[in-house]
């Protein structure tokens, strides 16, 4: 148990050391790649791309006999 | 039926995804090739214990950091649109695209996670040697990554290892061995990876030229170019070796883009490849599609028909031949592949009838055609021709993919000659002597990218009018929304990216003007 909690706390300390002593490219591109997941997954995702089928559709069924639908549809 | 499509939805459609997957490619190849590069000079540093390859290699390495920060996680919008924008598409392929990449997904998360966190955090924190290895193992990492995502497209291309389960309107992966070594994934696994290392080469050459032309850290530029000169050469001969096997495949595979390629469009035996070549309008039509003439050709006699079928005799299919057919030649027309696609979702609009009201006896009939190897073989396989009025239809816009073609190929021999230069030079100790070359270097960078992308260029328009060869046009991939919302997503993605690139180049413009630390 000890073992694992010494691991655990050396692997905490080698992120925390290294996100504490970074550069200010580091620093800048860890803001930019905040900036961009906030941007793709809370904004984006959500308000602009729901997916269409699980969105329109209750089941997977619903889903496989609407596609069938598109896919013979005019034949 | 096509025309029934609406045209603007597909294309905005289209050119979102073509936007995103541009954007994305600028951040890939450098990832994969630069993890390569910083491989091999901290091996030196770790064999030599000379200070001065550590210190080379923590500059690329800053570099790595910030293309690899940027760009990371910009390939999941790609998943994004395929839900939202092109949802019958990723119904259809089902598990066979998921598959390859969730582990993808799993590989990358550990590689991010770890062993990245390892290359920065770790100087003189774990041993040398383990460094190293999670150095390699990020260099590995990235392109195995690559591999997964390579697979699910090359099945796009080539189709194989799955059954259609009509009941679901789904693919269903039979052979995971046939997917994964789908000639066409092998091919392109290669190609694409040797040719991020290309990019990646002529990266570090140019900034060292720079370092040069600046009369700065001109150790440090020419102990790179010299890594960069040996891998990008070795790299560059292998993307030709590559692209000549690819070439072989797609004659098998996909002849109509092979065709279009050479602007082929009659069929001939002794044909030539053309070297370079201007198109012109024939006057002549191939349903409504232009047929050009080439001028001012100039070509290798034979080697079209060398590279397609090993024999300078053998017969190339043109344009016409592929779409008239060739019975001669046991070439299929496309109006036969058409009527046998319309039969195949006939039996698939049976099978759908027969659901609705509940007939299990003949769905159950219908079912096990999609198992039987002479349905799969000579009606199903043509599925996606039955929805398409016009065999010109399956024709892409030639002069695009042969210009595209073109000028990817010239590229790549003129780089194979820059890195030749690049080691001249260095040998007989020349570089600052020759500063035209290091402007010519400093120069490739952008022409490295350009040739990057127009390889997917002729891949993905070449490769038109399919989503999915043979059994999915694009028009059918599409989802039923409106057009005006994927131009407005369009337009906040060219926002978005633009953005991103900016800081991306201020950044390491910033960093390369800084230099290493000292």
């Amino acid at each position: 148990m000890t073992r694992i909690t010494t691991a655990i706390s050396n692997i905490f300390r080698f992120y925390y050391d290294g996100f504490r002593t970074m550069s200010w490219w580091g620093k800048r591109v860890w803001v930019i790649i905040l900036i961009k997941l906030f941007i793709m997954f809370l904004i984006l995702k959500i308000f602009f791309f729901p997916d269409f089928l699980k969105v329109n559709f209750g089941s997977d069924r619903e889903r496989g006999d609407y596609v069938l639908e598109q896919l013979t549809g005019n034949n | 039926m096509i025309e029934n499509i609406d045209l603007s939805l597909v294309n905005w459609s289209r050119a979102q995804f073509a936007l995103t997957a541009v954007y994305h490619w600028l951040f890939v190849p450098l990832t994969l090739g630069l993890s390569f590069i910083l491989a091999f000079m901290e091996t030196i540093y770790v064999r030599t214990g000379d200070e001065v390859w550590k210190k080379i290699t923590k500059f690329w390495m800053t570099l790595f950091g910030i293309n690899f920060a940027i760009g990371v996680a910009t390939g999941i919008i790609l998943e994004f649109e395929f839900g939202t924008n092109w949802s019958n598409y990723s119904w259809f392929v089902g598990d066979i695209f998921g598959a390859p990449l969730a582990v993808e997904g799993i590989l990358a998360f550990f590689l991010e996670s770890t062993f990245v966190a390892v290359m920065f955090f770790g100087w003189n924190k774990v041993g040398k040697k383990f460094h190293l290895t999670s150095t390699w193992l990020v260099a590995v990492g990235a392109n195995l990554s690559a591999l997964w995502i390579l697979v699910a497209n090359s099945w796009m291309e080539n189709p194989v290892g799955m059954v259609f389960n009509p009941d679901t309107a789904r693919n269903e992966m039979a052979s995971f061995r046939e997917v994964v070594l789908n000639p066409v994934a092998v091919d392109k696994f290669l190609h694409t990876v040797t040719s991020g290392f290309v990019l990646a080469s002529i990266f570090v050459l140019g900034i060292s030229a720079w370092f040069l032309i600046r009369k700065r850290e001109e150790h440090l530029a020419r102990k790179s170019i010299l890594v960069a000169g040996i891998f990008g050469l070795v790299a560059s001969v292998a993307v030709a070796l590559t692209g000549d096997s690819s070439a072989r495949t797609l004659a098998q595979v996909q002849p109509v883009k092979f065709a279009a390629m050479e602007a082929l469009y009659e069929g001939k035996s002794d044909a030539g490849l053309t070297v370079i070549g201007a198109l012109t309008d024939s006057g002549e039509r191939l349903g409504e599609k232009k047929v050009h003439d080439v001028k001012l050709r100039i070509e290798i006699p034979r080697l079209l028909s060398i590279m397609t079928t090993g024999k300078g005799s053998g017969y190339v299919p043109g344009l016409k031949d592929l779409v008239n057919g060739n019975p001669e030649k046991g070439i299929l027309s496309v109006s036969e592949m058409m009527e046998r696609g319309k039969y195949a979702r006939q039996v698939l609009t049976d099978y759908k009838m027969a659901k609705e009201i509940g007939d299990t006896e003949t769905m159950e009939a219908l079912s096990a055609r999609f198992k039987e190897s002479d349905f799969t073989d000579n009606y199903f396989r043509y599925f996606g021709y039955g929805y398409f009025e016009h065999p010109w239809q399956v024709v892409p816009s030639v002069p695009v993919i042969f210009y595209s073609f073109r000028v990817m190929v010239g590229l790549g021999f003129f780089f194979i000659l820059l890195f030749i230069l690049a080691l001249w030079f260095y040998r007989r100790e020349a570089l600052e002597r020759n500063r035209w070359f290091l402007w010519l270097a400093l120069l490739s960078i952008p022409l490295a990218y350009l040739a990057s992308e127009l390889g997917w260029i002729v891949t993905e328009m070449g490769r038109q009018p399919w989503i999915i060869q043979n059994l999915m046009p694009v028009g059918v991939a599409v989802s039923n929304i409106s057009a005006g919302a994927v131009q407005t997503t369009f337009w906040l993605f060219a926002v978005l990216f633009t953005a991103l690139l900016v800081a991306e180049i201020s950044i390491m413009v910033k960093q390369i003007k800084t230099g290493p630390k000292h």
